[in-house]
């Protein structure tokens, strides 16, 4: 009655039914997404983050923003009376993680740049009771103090060309000199740098023009953030945005 | 074999065999021979020499 | 896999597992000497101090000889760790809870704008991991150690092995709970750890699985007992999203950072199929496998219906892990996938009511035990709370329900009804089981004290989950709200300011709860040390007592 090897047998096959069963539908569901062009699809004005702005936005992973702001604009009246057009797959595209976010104890970011200025930024960031009375955000005072350590800028680029975002070798190479560029307005490398990416704003974020400070990083971040398609000229009814 | 004729048979053919299994497990563990296995069974955590 | 468990194999194992942590010890020291990257030697130290702690661990032990756990017929040591690590894992993750839940209340007094440890955003991660991970997995894996050994009639596989688990899993939750507080995240919730402790808990959990599954091959009844179907669906599934879900590109391999290998849309669905599944698999099947072995073993009946169980198993596990979509509604997840999310979240409604029933019908016909035993009470209240929030997550996947609720307090309010309702309560009544069967006491040291537990518990919860409820509501009618004239009626600041009455009540139905833990720690400890609370009558069961 007692057989120990049809018993191992037993086990081994419910550890393999078991991972059948659970395998189906994550396979339904997330493989497609791989190849529906709604979700691989790109849209005009999409660029990879400048150096100085992927640096803020290690920042603000590591700080935990995404625990209380989204950045995710859904297509309900008041979101997009609230904070602007819905968002779009694409312009996640280069998130390695995504950034979406899960709950809004702060107001949604997605739109958020070019909002405020940088110096409503700067006092929000080192105390926000002092620009918004009744916000219950932590004080990040720390930041403008802590200079941003950037000698390994390239690295994060070659390990996000790794995992798919188009960065030129060009960009590689001059991931160091094209993040001071962005942080110092007067800087020399500042034409080079503003041909490698479109759009990007150049000036002197953290409000000190001596040195380059995690300030100047996340503040760049947040500027930048839902600017890069132009939804004046986007139309969502358009036959390449409808599929 | 292209997205769409994969999509159109899963979503066809795959919840009758989905259904199907189901439709077999609630047999399996409803039949009226294997009550007594069953009953056996659940009382594993009581028949303990050891508590 | 013939198990081996002669006087030979055993010495054998005393020697490869604690090499296995000195290998890494040098592991680690070699990372400590030859990065660059400041918070890097900050993990790699705190790392090695975990590996010098299990095995100064080992030492002990073993300095005077092989102790008679060893031998026994079932090894208890184990169990009898996990349930300390529980206890004290448990206390800090909701201490850290109700720190942060006193930020969003008094921010001027909680924040300390020059200590960034101390930011809400580093703490959240502390606290969800370590309640989840650290209090909920060191439950799981103790009960699991413990079930597993009962229902097969064996002794736990794998020699030390066990021991590696435990300390290998302490290790992952020092290096990984630290490194939040010094910066280090890959911002994926419930999936904060960065790649290089992401790959220590791979190889623990492998550990786990073949400890786990050893034991089952020894085991001397033919039929696998269903509460172990369970814990093996949890420790599956687990690997399997852990894995997928932190698939990530390391900088460098003496650095913290990596970058996901995923982004934008098949990034946020492959998280929160993760993320919805750590909830099903981690936090609903592992802890339905305590349901199925300690609700029948304190009522002393059989479950109400085994074949109900084996329907209730497959369903769970099918339908649960399609339901993540539904975190996603009205993102830029393709429709499709959003309504099959909330098609299968609605689904689950049924396997989760079918396991409820299953649980809570086993007292019929024993009802009166809930009247005289609090710990039975627990464990039946953990399934009551159960069924309540499986109905409540469904009606929350709706989209238009969704539309309201997501993004606000209503979300954090379903999650504590889980929490601290079902796991927290089912993991207390199972704690309270195993310390005098453990320890070998005839009874708790204070059934009086376990009264005190459950209805400040209770009364806690109560607190926490209608004030959420309230300000969750309130908050997402607030964002729709519009005036006569067309326009937003509200700043957002305002709903912020609305939520401050509620994030006190919130934070001081967190403070009954941490304090009940508090009692029932000290309650456990009593009873570990052998006393009894003067006054209550010295019987196992107060009804026997009482007649």
């Amino acid at each position: 009655m007692f057989n120990h090897g049809t018993l191992e047998r037993h086990s081994l096959l419910l550890v393999a039914g078991i991972l059948i069963v659970v395998a189906i539908g994550g396979i339904v569901e997330i493989a497609p997404l791989f190849y529906l062009e709604s979700t691989i699809e790109k849209v005009q004005g999409m660029r990879p983050y400048t150096p100085l702005e992927l640096a803020g936005r290690k920042i603000y992973m590591r700080e935990g923003c995404y625990l209380c702001h989204s950045q995710m604009v859904r297509p309900l009246r008041d979101e997009v009376e609230r904070y602007g057009h819905y968002s779009l797959a694409a312009e996640s595209i280069y998130d390695h993680p995504f950034q979406w976010g899960s709950k809004r104890t702060g107001p949604d970011l997605a739109r958020v740049g070019a909002k405020y200025s940088d110096e409503w930024h700067r006092a929000h960031l080192v105390d926000p009771r002092s620009v918004v009375p009744e916000s219950v955000m932590p004080p990040y005072k720390f930041l403008a103090a802590t200079p941003l350590s950037f000698d390994d800028v390239a690295g994060d680029l070659k390990a996000n060309r790794m995992v798919g975002v188009p960065y030129s070798d060009d960009m590689v190479a001059n991931a160091k000199a094209d993040l001071i560029a962005q942080a110092t307005p007067d800087d020399e490398g500042q034409d080079a740098f503003k041909k490698r990416y479109a759009k990007a704003e150049a000036r002197d974020f953290d409000g000190d023009p001596k040195r380059i400070t995690e300030m100047d990083a996340l503040v760049a971040y947040l500027q930048m953030l839902g600017t890069l398609v132009d939804f004046k000229t986007y139309q969502a009814d358009a036959p390449e945005n409808r599929r | 074999m292209d997205y769409d004729t994969l999509a159109t048979f899963s979503r066809s053919w795959g919840t009758v065999y989905l259904m199907l299994v189901f439709f077999a497990l609630c047999a399996y563990a409803l039949w009226p021979r294997n009550r007594d296995k069953f009953d056996r069974a659940s009382r594993m955590p009581l028949d303990e020499d050891d508590r | 896999m013939q198990p081996v468990t002669g006087p030979r194999q055993a010495q054998f194992d005393l020697f490869v597992v604690p090499a296995i942590f000195v290998i890494f010890l040098f592991l680690g020291f070699a990372v400590a000497a030859q990065t660059h990257d400041p918070l890097m030697a900050i993990q790699a130290w705190t790392f090695m101090a975990g590996i010098g702690i299990a095995l100064a661990f080992f030492v002990k032990r073993y300095s005077e000889g092989v102790p008679a756990d060893d031998t026994g017929a079932y090894a208890n040591d184990i169990i009898k760790a996990g349930v300390i690590a529980s206890m004290f894992w448990g206390i800090a993750g909701m201490l850290v809870g109700v720190v942060i839940a006193l930020q969003l209340s008094f921010p001027h007094l909680f924040y300390f704008p020059d200590i960034p440890e101390s930011s809400f955003g580093r703490l959240r991660p502390l606290h969800t991991s370590a309640v989840i991970f650290a209090f909920g997995g060191n439950v799981l894996i103790a009960t699991s150690f413990y079930v597993v050994q009962r229902t097969s009639k064996a002794r736990l596989a794998g020699g030390l092995w066990p021991w590696f688990v435990f300390w290998g899993y302490q290790i992952f939750i020092l290096v990984a709970g630290t490194g939040y507080l010094i910066g280090v995240t890959q911002s994926r919730e419930y999936a904060e750890p960065e790649w290089y402790a992401d790959l220590w808990l791979t190889l623990v959990w492998v550990a786990y699985l073949l400890v786990f599954l050893g034991t089952l091959w020894k085991r001397k009844e033919p039929h696998i007992y269903v509460a172990n179907w369970f814990y093996l669906a949890f420790i599956v599934t687990i690997a399997m999203l852990h894995i997928v879900n932190n698939l990530a590109m390391p900088v460098s391999w003496l650095g913290i950072k990596s970058y996901s290998l995923f982004a934008g849309v098949q990034d946020a669905l492959t998280q929160w199929w993760y993320g919805h599944n750590a909830v099903g698999f981690f936090l609903t099947a592992g802890f339905l496998a305590i349901m199925y072995y300690f609700i029948p073993k304190q009522a002393e009946r059989p479950v109400y219906s085994y074949r109900l169980s084996i329907i209730h198993f497959w369903s769970l596990i099918f339908i649960y892990i399609w339901a993540g979509p539904h975190h996603l509604h009205y993102t830029a997840l393709p429709v499709w996938a959003q309504t099959l999310g909330m098609t299968f979240s609605i689904r689950l409604w049924m396997p989760s009511w079918g396991g409820m029933i299953n649980g809570l019908m086993t007292l019929s016909g024993a009802w009166d035990k809930l009247r005289t035993d609090p710990v039975l009470r627990m464990l039946v209240v953990s399934v009551a709370f159960y069924g309540m929030s499986t109905f409540e997550g469904p009606v929350m996947s709706i989209k238009a329900v969704n539309a309201l609720s997501h993004y606000t307090d209503w979300t954090i309010g379903h999650v504590h009804s889980g929490a601290l309702g079902w796991v927290g309560f089912v993991s207390f009544g199972a704690l309270y089981c195993l310390t005098p069967w453990l320890w070998r006491r005839e009874r708790l040291y204070s059934l009086a004290l376990v009264e005190w537990h459950f209805w400040i518990a209770t009364i806690g919860i109560v607190f926490y989950i209608t004030a959420m409820w309230v300000s969750g509501i309130m908050q997402g009618l607030m964002w729709r709200a519009y005036n006569d004239f067309g326009f937003l009626e509200y700043s957002f600041v305002e709903t912020v300011e609305a939520m401050h009455p509620y994030y006190i009540i919130r934070a001081l139905g967190g403070l009954l709860y941490l304090s009940g833990a508090i009692i029932m720690a000290y309650n456990l400890y009593r009873t570990a040390r052998g006393d009894v609370r003067v006054g209550e009558p010295l019987a196992l069961k107060p009804q026997l007592a009482a007649a």
